[in-house]
C-alpha cells in the first residue's frame, strides 16, 4: 500500500512518499538517511550541549514542576482520547440494538470527557510554557531542528479535534435517529481518528528522546521527519498507550458511576448507575488484560535498542519500582475480580459458579505474594551470614522474573475465568453440544496453566538468560489462547441461550469502592510507569545525544518518587471531582420559588 | 458520613498505602556520572588501577551487564587475561589483538569483532554484540579511562599489569629514570603458582587443565631440552610449532628470573609418563 504524507524535515516541509510494505527494518541505533549529500552534511548542526548555568533557576526543582504539569496533561489527555473510543462503540451498540439506554450512557460519558478537555488543554499550555522556560536549549533543539513544522501539524490536529469534539457532543440529540445517526457515528469515528493521530504524534517526541532516530551521533538531523518519528520504540509505545488509555478511561468513568450509585436515591437511579459502573469496569478490565503483552513488546524493544537501558529499568536502580508496580497491578486485579464476584449477586444463575470464586481468589493471592517477593534486599553483614547469602534459600527463586511471569500470567488467566463465569451467570445454555464445549474449555484452561508453569520453570531456571525472555512468548500465547478461545466458544454457546433476569442495582455499596480502587490504582500506576519510562534515559535529555546537565539530572529515591506520584494523583482526583461536579451541574435546574417569577428567582429576589 | 467524604477517605487511604510501599523499599539515588579529570603526570600504576576499579561499576556501567545474571560474561568471576588469550585463539576470532590488553581494548571499542557464544543480540547468531562502544555515548569513556579499566581487569586476578600508563609509556619512564613500580602481584613461590600467575593453562594442556590452543606441555620435557623450554618462554614467537597460531604473549618483561626457572624446571620434568 502506498501511503503519502507531508514529510516535514527539520528545516521545513518537503513532500515524500514511501511504500509502507517496503519500509526498512526498525532501527536499533540512530539511523541515517541514504540521501545525504556533501552540501547537506556541511550544513548539519549538532545538538546543543547545555551547561549547568544554561538552565534557569526558579527556586524550585524544574524537573518536579515539569513532572506535575506533564503528568496532569497526560492523565487528562488519556481520558479525553480514550472516552470517545468506547463511547463510539457503546453508541453503535445502542444504535444496532435500538436501545436508548446505551445512547444515553454514551452521552453521559462524553459529558465528562468534554469538561476534561479544557483541563487537558490548560495543563498542556502550562507544560509547554514551563518546558520552554526551564529547558530552553533542549526545547530549541527539539522544536526548531528536529521536529520543526511537525509541531504545527500537531496544533492543527488539536484544532480539528476540538471542532469535532464539540460537534459530536452538542450534535448528539440533533443527530440521534435514522440516517442522521450514521452522520453522528461518522463524526465519532473522525474524532477518534484525529485523537489517535494526536496521540501518536506526541508519542514520537517522547520516543525520540528515549531512542533517537533520523539524526547522527552528534545530534544533527540527517533524516526526514518520518525517519525522526519512527524510532524503534514508537509503535510499541503507541500500542501500549492506546490500550492503557482505554483501560484508564473506563476506570475513571466507572468511578463516576460508582459515585452516582452511592448517591442515588431511587431504585431506578441505582439500576442505571450500577449498569453504567458494570459497563465501565468491563471496558477497563477488558482493555487491561492485553496491556501486559503490549508492555512486554515495549520492554523487548527497549532491550533490543539498548541492553543497558533495559537492564537499568528491569535489573538496575529502577528495578524496585516494579515491586510497586506488582502491588498496583494486583490491586487492579483484586478490585476488578471482586467487583465481578459482587456483581454476580444480580442474578440467581450465578449460584452455579460461585464455588469457583474461592479458587480464583487463592490463585490471585498466591500470585500477588510471588510477584511482590523481592530477589534480594539490603542486608547487614550479620544478616547475610545468618541467611547464608544475599538471597533467601527458599524464597530467593521466587524473586526473579520467571516466577513473576508465572504469577502474572496465571492471574490474568484466572481473571478471565472470573469474567467468563460472570458472563455465563445469567445464561441458560440450550445448545446440544454444551458439555462438549465445556470439556474443551476446561481442557484449554488446564493446558494453558500447565504450559505457563512449565515454560516459566523450565526456561526460567534450567536454561540460560537468553531463553528466559523467549519463555514469556509461550506464556503470552497460552494466555491469549485462553482469552480468545473463551470468547469464541462462549459466543457460539450463547446462541439461543435463555437469559435469566438480572436485577440491576442489586449490588452491595461496598462493591462500589472497587470501582474507586481501579482508577486510583490505574492513575498511580500510569504516573509510576511514566516515571520509569522517562528515567531510563538517566542523565540524558535525548539519550546518548543531549546530556542533561541540570541540577535534577539524578535518579531520585523511591520515597521521592512515591511522594510525587501521590501528589499528582491527588491533584488529578481533585480536578476530577471538579469535573464530575460541573458535569452534574449542567443537569441541575433551579425550581422557582412559589409566587415568584422565573426571573425574580434567578436574580435571588426574596 | 456523606458519600463524598467516604469515597475521598477511601481513595486517600489507598494512595497512602501505595506511597508507604515506596518507603519500605531500599532508598537509592542514582547520581549522574561526573566527568573525571585525570592528572596523568601524577598517575601511578596503583592509582591507575584504582581509577579503573571506580570506573568499572561507575561511569563505565560495566557491572550493569557483566555480572552473575548471565547477560554478558562475568568479568569479575573469570581471569580476563587467560580468557582473552583463549578468545584470540578461537577460530571465530577475526580481530587484530595479539595479547590481553589489545583484545580487551578492541572488545571495548568494537564489541562486534568477537561475540562470545550465547551473548550476541537475539537473531544475530552471535555476530552482533548488544554492548555499545565504550568511547561513544552513553558511556563516553576516554582513552585514559579505557586503559584504567583494562589495568584493573588485569590486576584483579594477580596478573601482571601490562597496559601502559597514559601519556608516558613504561619504556619512556624507564629511559627517564622515573620507573614507577607497577602493581606487581606477589612473586610466585612454586611452579604451580607461576603457571597460574601467567595463565599458561589458558592455552596449554598443563597441570589439571586441557586446552588445544597451544601445544600440550604434558610431555614437553620429552620433546624439548631445558634451554629450548626457556627460550620458548622468553621468545615465544621465535619458533612456532606447526599447526598452532602465533598468539603467545611476550611475558619476558613481566616475569622474574625465579619464576622463569620454576616453570622451566617443572616443565622439563613433564615427560608424559607422570600420573
Amino acid at each position: 500500500m502506498i501511503v503519502a504524507i507531508i514529510g516535514l524535515s527539520g528545516s521545513g516541509f518537503s513532500s515524500v512518499a514511501w511504500a509502507a510494505d517496503q519500509a526498512p527494518e526498525q532501527p536499533v541505533a540512530p539511523i541515517y538517511s541514504d540521501a545525504i549529500t556533501d552540501e547537506s552534511v556541511s550544513s548539519l548542526i549538532s545538538a546543543p550541549k547545555p551547561e549547568r548555568s544554561d538552565y534557569p533557576n526558579i527556586g524550585v526543582s524544574s524537573r518536579s514542576l515539569v513532572w506535575v504539569f506533564a503528568q496532569m496533561h497526560l492523565f487528562f489527555g488519556a481520558l479525553v482520547l480514550a472516552v470517545p473510543i468506547f463511547v463510539l462503540v457503546i453508541e453503535l451498540i445502542g444504535f444496532k440494538t435500538n436501545d436508548d439506554r446505551y445512547d444515553d450512557m454514551a452521552h453521559e460519558f462524553m459529558k465528562i470527557s468534554l469538561t476534561a478537555y479544557a483541563v487537558t488543554a490548560l495543563f498542556g499550555g502550562a507544560l509547554t510554557l514551563s518546558l520552554y522556560m526551564l529547558y530552553p536549549d533542549l526545547m530549541a533543539y527539539l522544536t526548531t531542528r528536529v521536529f520543526g513544522a511537525q509541531m504545527l501539524v500537531y496544533v492543527a490536529l488539536f484544532f480539528l479535534e476540538s471542532l469535532l469534539l464539540y460537534v459530536y457532543y452538542y450534535g448528539w440529540y440533533a443527530l440521534r435517529y435514522g440516517n442522521r445517526k450514521w452522520i453522528h457515528l461518522a463524526l465519532g469515528l473522525l474524532l477518534n481518528a484525529v485523537g489517535t493521530t494526536l496521540l501518536v504524534v506526541a508519542n514520537s517526541w517522547t520516543t525520540f528522546m528515549m531512542a533517537p532516530s533520523g539524526i547522527d551521533t552528534a545530534g544533527a538531523v540527517v533524516g526526514n521527519i518520518w525517519e525522526v518519528m519512527r524510532g524503534p520504540l514508537w509503535n510499541p509505545l503507541n500500542l501500549h498507550r492506546f490500550i492503557a488509555n482505554v483501560a484508564f478511561g473506563g476506570a475513571v468513568v466507572g468511578a463516576y458511576a460508582a459515585f452516582k450509585f452511592l448517591c442515588a436515591k431511587t431504585a431506578e437511579e441505582k439500576a442505571h448507575y450500577d449498569w453504567m459502573g458494570y459497563t465501565s469496569n468491563f471496558i477497563a478490565i477488558l482493555a487491561f488484560l492485553p496491556l501486559p503483552f503490549a508492555g512486554y513488546w515495549l520492554t523487548a524493544e527497549i532491550y533490543a535498542y539498548s541492553q543497558q537501558m533495559g537492564i537499568l529499568a528491569m535489573g538496575g536502580i529502577l528495578a524496585w519500582l516494579f515491586v510497586i508496580q506488582a502491588v498496583l497491578i494486583c490491586a487492579i486485579l483484586f478490585a476488578g475480580n471482586y467487583y465481578l464476584w459482587a456483581g454476580m449477586a444480580r442474578t440467581e444463575g450465578s449460584r452455579r459458579y460461585r464455588w469457583l470464586v474461592k479458587y480464583i481468589a487463592s490463585v490471585l493471592v498466591l500470585g500477588f505474594l510471588v510477584w511482590v517477593t523481592p530477589h534480594n534486599i539490603i542486608f547487614t553483614a550479620d544478616e547475610i551470614t545468618r541467611l547464608g547469602g544475599s538471597n533467601h534459600p527458599v524464597l530467593g527463586p521466587l524473586g526473579i522474573m520467571p516466577a513473576k511471569n508465572i504469577a502474572v500470567f496465571l492471574m490474568l488467566i484466572f481473571t478471565f475465568l472470573s469474567f467468563q463465569i460472570y458472563r455465563r451467570a445469567d445464561k441458560v445454555i440450550t445448545v446440544s453440544w454444551e458439555s462438549w464445549a465445556n470439556t474443551l474449555m476446561i481442557a484449554i484452561y488446564i493446558v494453558a496453566t500447565v504450559n505457563v508453569i512449565f515454560a516459566g520453570v523450565y526456561y526460567g531456571y534450567f536454561t540460560n538468560t537468553v531463553y528466559k525472555v523467549g519463555s514469556s512468548v509461550m506464556q503470552v500465547g497460552s494466555t491469549l489462547v485462553v482469552i480468545v478461545s473463551g470468547v469464541v466458544i462462549d459466543t457460539f454457546l450463547f446462541k439461543g441461550a435463555r437469559t435469566l433476569p438480572v436485577s440491576w442495582g442489586r449490588i452491595s455499596g461496598r462493591s462500589q469502592y472497587a470501582l474507586f480502587a481501579l482508577p486510583i490504582a490505574f492513575t498511580w500506576l500510569m504516573a509510576l510507569m511514566g516515571y520509569v519510562r522517562s528515567s531510563v534515559r538517566t542523565h540524558w535529555h535525548v539519550y546518548a545525544v543531549v546530556k542533561d546537565n541540570s541540577a535534577d539530572n539524578f535518579i531520585p529515591t523511591l520515597q521521592y518518587v512515591g511522594n510525587m506520584v501521590t501528589f499528582v494523583t491527588v491533584l488529578f482526583l481533585m480536578f476530577l471531582l471538579f469535573i464530575f461536579w460541573v458535569a452534574n451541574l449542567s443537569s441541575v435546574r433551579q425550581v422557582p420559588a412559589v409566587g415568584l417569577s422565573n426571573r425574580a428567582a434567578a436574580e435571588g429576589v426574596a | 458520613m456523606n458519600v463524598l467524604a467516604r469515597t475521598m477517605g477511601f481513595s486517600l487511604a489507598l494512595m497512602l498505602t501505595f506511597t508507604a510501599v515506596t518507603y519500605v523499599l531500599p532508598q537509592m539515588k542514582g547520581e549522574a556520572p561526573e566527568d573525571i579529570h585525570v592528572d596523568v603526570s601524577a598517575l601511578t600504576m596503583d592509582s591507575f588501577i584504582r581509577l579503573g576499579e571506580e570506573l568499572y561499576p561507575g561511569k563505565g556501567a560495566c557491572t550493569l551487564c557483566h555480572n552473575s545474571l548471565g547477560r554478558a560474561p562475568d568479568l569479575l568471576a573469570l581471569n580476563v587475561v587467560s580468557t582473552s588469550l583463549e578468545r584470540i585463539g578461537d577460530p571465530r576470532y577475526q580481530g587484530n589483538a595479539v595479547d590481553a590488553v589489545s583484545y580487551v581494548r578492541e572488545s571495548m571499542l568494537d564489541p562486534n569483532i568477537y561475540v562470545v557464544r550465547g551473548f550476541g543480540k537475539k537473531g544475530s547468531g552471535d555476530t552482533e554484540s548488544p554492548m555499545p562502544a565504550v568511547d561513544k555515548p552513553p558511556s563516553q569513556l576516554t582513552d585514559v579511562e579505557i586503559g584504567a579499566i583494562i589495568a584493573y581487569l588485569q590486576a584483579k586476578d594477580g596478573n601482571p599489569v601490562t597496559v601502559a600508563l597514559p601519556a608516558r609509556t613504561n619504556e619512556s619512564l624507564a629511559a627517564a629514570g622515573e620507573i614507577t613500580e607497577p602493581a606487581r602481584p606477589m612473586l610466585a613461590q612454586s611452579a604451580e603458582e607461576a603457571i597460574a600467575k601467567f595463565a599458561c593453562a589458558a592455552c596449554h594442556t598443563v597441570l589439571d587443565t586441557e586446552s588445544a590452543i597451544g601445544p600440550s606441555l604434558h610431555d614437553v620435557g620429552k620433546r624439548l631440552t631445558v634451554d629450548q623450554i626457556r627460550d620458548s618462554i622468553i621468545a615465544p614467537n621465535a619458533v612456532i610449532v606447526e599447526g598452532y597460531a602465533q598468539v603467545m604473549p611476550d611475558i619476558s618483561e613481566t616475569m622474574v628470573v625465579k619464576e622463569l626457572e620454576l616453570i622451566v624446571r617443572f616443565l622439563a620434568k613433564q615427560t608424559g609418563d607422570q600420573p
